[in-house]
């Protein structure tokens, strides 16, 4: 078995398209929530309380069990101020920490520099899924972003190689082609050494299905897989500190409930997975997974969904988190209400600097743009 | 006939100019002669359009799109099957100068409507360009400007029209910006129809004289009731204006440059080419036609062959072409227009204001292995016409020895020029397998699988990452 060393590592999952933070953790004894939501609810006897206020959705029973272990924090009321239905906006915001103009730099790719300023690990941060987020790019920051662990590679595209001979000599043709060479200038240079590197991280990312192996059955779905790969990684002890992936899509403006259902269904299931491997191998003690959305849905429903809202659920999990109930869910009062959305009561910036402050133990600072309230979950 | 170096240089320009082309084009293209080529491009209106009509009726999702990639795909379809390339070039030079970014507009249909703008006046005059930029509605709302009024002013499109758009830093005031904007108040899109429950509407400019600054202003040293339109025809005459507009030409057509932000402290590499351009804009009174006449029949231009790096859409664009597996109505472009995405080029949606940092900015570990594989991938396949084609010559020469096969391959994918390193290797991979055999089927099938192979692995090179 792999041994992984004691640094911490974040693991991201981000839901993309804005969940409904209503019908996730539901505020099933609330007569505003049945006033709001003839249509689109979760029916009385389908959740699973946590308190006399608040239930998870049925479907979500695995994350009852996490809570019910004191391993997961539920984060109320997360979002930011002047909170932009926009999905596009609003998830810039969360990947740049900036809610006032047009931020370039991701706060997870300041991470990764801080954690290795000097870029020696292709796989400090590792993206699985296509094309990296916002959050994770910054000039001169390398990450590796993977589509499929299994295929991950130069040339994986290439139909028809017949054998492993054949694409050895293809990848050792690469690396020779990209090998330095005097006199082509700089830009040549510098990619020539990207390819390399990019062959490097490929070839040492590999060795992670490799060596894998575990009694823990993951489900066929994608999250299940993309965090299925997150656990091999972390498993092969490659120095991975942030993994990030996404799942979604959560914009259910329309037939919201088989749809929603499934989401959550498909997401506790594999989270539940993921961290019974971990602790199969004991290798979750250094592991804390964070969950968020760019914004929650509108209060009251559409007839069969729900349109874009604004304040949202984070959920913080990992062995070592203080679980329970953290903040206030926002008042459902239609007076309170700003536009009809839940009005934000916790910045998001304040998730992020706890996890980057007392889990990773970085100057959250300048990676999240300034000071904020901070939370005692970690 | 033309020569290997005319096809080579007409190749050139149409990479730049255009988004590449097929080597039997490239051919017919050189037999016109190189300058009539370059009017050929220059007048796009000479060509026939995109029939929108048959492309709305076959793909009906493209018109009035709602999520980006449709809108990304529309334009996707249009770069890979339009017979006016430097109509398209010049749209995708004017988005990344002008970057407009649906991140925040979150109307991708409207700035798709701005790069239709870009698609019409984007040869014309810079000046006449400029004032349909400032009534474009993706525009306005990207920098504010509905949230520009008399007696409150918000300066952030004054700002970046200045600043990014048109003189560059250190050519301006703080003072010319405030001017700038109380012109341009009143300058604002008509009451929107909301998103909620029917969609996305397209917005329209309003100019709303109740709402316009008429005092005096003072803007670069002209005095007086200056609106919107006076202020574009002082900027076209400002010396700096020329200048910034040549340095972004170059950065885009003819050779990689600093980013933008460094302009003021780092001078161009080729400032006599830059100083040719000047001169073309001036003598012109910046008729966009006019200087890209003279950068396209330049020396400078001309020996600038693979100078830049393949901005992702140059890549993905080309490639396709090249292999002809996009042509005509087909499914598919939304995957073309997310793999562009993937590269780190969304378009629609550049990262800032200032639009995409290019050269080798475009190029890290992620986005290196994507684009070695989605070139690999498609110039590998046979099934692709485009690469049949390149097979089928290779089969048609005298000899079959390996060296033909890699002259051969790499003149059908260029004239692609590479560097004696990957030439080498690429030699001894050829070499390896020794000559090719073309009698029996099973001989056939193993050189075609070869010829592929070896497209895949110079599809990976770092020369193809070069335009």
């Amino acid at each position: 078995m792999a041994t992984t060393s004691q640094d911490p590592v974040l693991v991201i999952l981000q839901l993309t398209g804005a969940n409904d933070y209503l019908n996730t953790i539901v505020p099933y004894t609330n007569g505003y929530y049945w006033d709001a939501r003839p249509k689109v609810n979760i029916p009385a006897d389908q959740v699973v309380p946590i308190d006399d206020d608040l239930a998870f959705r049925s479907d979500m029973d695995q994350f009852k069990d996490i809570y019910d272990k004191g391993n997961m924090a539920i984060v109320h009321g997360v979002g930011f101020e002047n909170s932009p239905r926009s999905h596009f906006r609003a998830m810039d915001i969360w990947h740049t920490c900036e809610p006032d103009k047009i931020g370039t730099d991701g706060w997870v790719a300041k991470i990764i520099r801080d954690l290795d300023p000097t870029g020696e690990n292709v796989l400090k941060g590792v993206n699985f899924g296509q094309g990296l987020p916002r959050a994770m790019t910054m000039r001169g920051v390398p990450i590796t972003s993977v589509n499929h662990l299994a295929t991950y590679g130069v040339f994986s595209s290439v139909s028809g190689i017949n054998s492993q001979d054949e694409r050895t000599q293809l990848l050792d043709s690469f690396a020779r082609m990209y090998s330095p060479a005097i006199g082509n200038g700089l830009t040549m240079e510098y990619i020539g050494q990207t390819g390399l590197d990019a062959l490097r991280g490929a070839d040492i990312i590999k060795i992670a299905p490799q060596q894998y192996s575990s009694t823990v059955e993951y489900g066929s779905t994608s999250i299940a897989t993309s965090l299925k790969d997150v656990a091999q990684v972390h498993l092969a002890g490659l120095g991975t500190q942030v993994f990030y992936t996404s799942h979604g899509p959560f914009d259910t403006h329309f037939n919201q409930g088989g749809s929603h259902a499934k989401l959550w269904i498909d997401i506790s299931e594999a989270v539940d997975s993921f961290f019974a491997d971990l602790q199969e191998h004991n290798a979750s003690e250094n592991v804390v997974m964070m969950i968020f959305s760019e914004f929650g849905r509108r209060v009251r429903d559409n007839g069969t969904g729900t349109d874009h809202g604004a304040a949202g659920v984070a959920f913080v999990i990992g062995d070592r988190v203080k679980g329970g109930m953290y903040g206030a869910y926002p008042s459902l009062k239609p007076e309170d209400l700003t536009q009809g959305d839940l009005e934000p009561n916790y910045d998001f910036r304040g998730l992020y600097s706890t996890i980057v402050d007392k889990w990773m133990g970085l100057d959250a600072v300048p990676i999240v743009g300034g000071q904020f309230e901070q939370m005692s979950f970690v | 006939m033309p020569t290997k170096q005319d096809i080579a240089l007409i190749a050139h320009l149409m990479r730049r100019a255009g988004f590449g082309e097929p080597r039997a084009d490239l051919v017919a293209r050189a037999d016109k002669g190189y300058e009539a080529v370059v009017e050929e491009l220059l007048h796009p209106e000479d060509q026939p359009p995109i029939d929108e009509e048959l492309m709305y009726r076959i793909l009906p999702g493209y018109e009035g799109a709602l999520g980006p990639p449709i809108s990304q795909a529309d334009w996707m379809f249009r770069m890979v099957n339009t017979q006016r390339p430097l109509e398209e070039k010049i749209a995708l030079f004017w988005h990344q100068m002008f970057a407009t970014s649906n991140s925040k507009v979150d109307n991708p249909p409207e700035i798709g409507r701005q790069i239709a703008m870009f698609r019409e006046y984007g040869l014309g005059k810079y000046g006449e360009l400029l004032v349909e930029l400032a009534k474009s509605p993706a525009m306005i709302f990207w920098l504010d400007n509905h949230g520009n009024h008399d007696g409150s002013i918000n300066e952030n499109w004054g700002r970046e029209l200045l600043e990014l758009f048109s003189l560059g830093v250190g050519n301006y005031t703080e003072d010319d910006i405030k001017s700038a904007a109380r012109a341009f108040t009143g300058w604002t899109i008509a009451p929107k129809i909301p998103r909620n429950p029917l969609g996305r509407f397209f917005w329209n400019f309003e100019y709303k004289p109740e709402d316009h600054d008429d005092g005096k202003k003072t803007f670069l040293g002209h005095t007086g009731n200056l609106n919107g339109e006076d202020i574009m025809g002082i900027i076209v005459d400002q010396p700096a204006s020329p200048r910034f507009l040549a340095r972004h030409l170059y950065r885009f057509f003819v050779a990689d440059e600093p980013d933008v932000s460094s302009w003021n402290s780092i001078p161009p590499n080729d400032p006599a080419a830059i100083e040719i351009l000047v001169d073309a804009y001036n003598e012109s009174h910046g008729d966009i036609r006019a200087i890209l006449r003279v950068l396209f029949n330049s020396d400078f231009f001309k020996t600038s062959q693979f100078a830049r790096v393949k901005s992702p859409a140059e890549l993905i664009v080309g490639t396709v072409r090249m292999a002809g597996n996009y042509e005509g109505f087909r499914p598919g472009f939304n995957n073309l227009a997310l793999e562009c995405a993937w590269q780190g080029q969304e378009l629609l949606n550049p990262p800032s204001v200032e639009g995409w940092h290019t050269g080798a900015a475009w190029i890290d570990a992620g986005a290196l292995m994507r684009r070695v594989n989605f070139a690999a991938g498609v110039l590998g396949d046979i099934s692709h016409p485009g690469v049949r084609a390149i097979v089928d010559r290779v089969q048609l020469q005298p000899n079959n020895s390996a060296q033909t096969m890699v002259a051969v391959c790499l003149d059908s994918m260029g004239p692609l020029q590479v560097s004696d390193t990957t030439l080498r290797e690429l030699l001894s991979h050829a070499l390896n397998g020794g000559e090719l055999a073309w009698n029996t089927p099973e001989e056939i099938s193993s050189s075609e699988d070869r010829v592929s192979k070896l497209l895949a692995l110079i599809a990976a090179s770092k020369d193809y990452q070069f335009a």
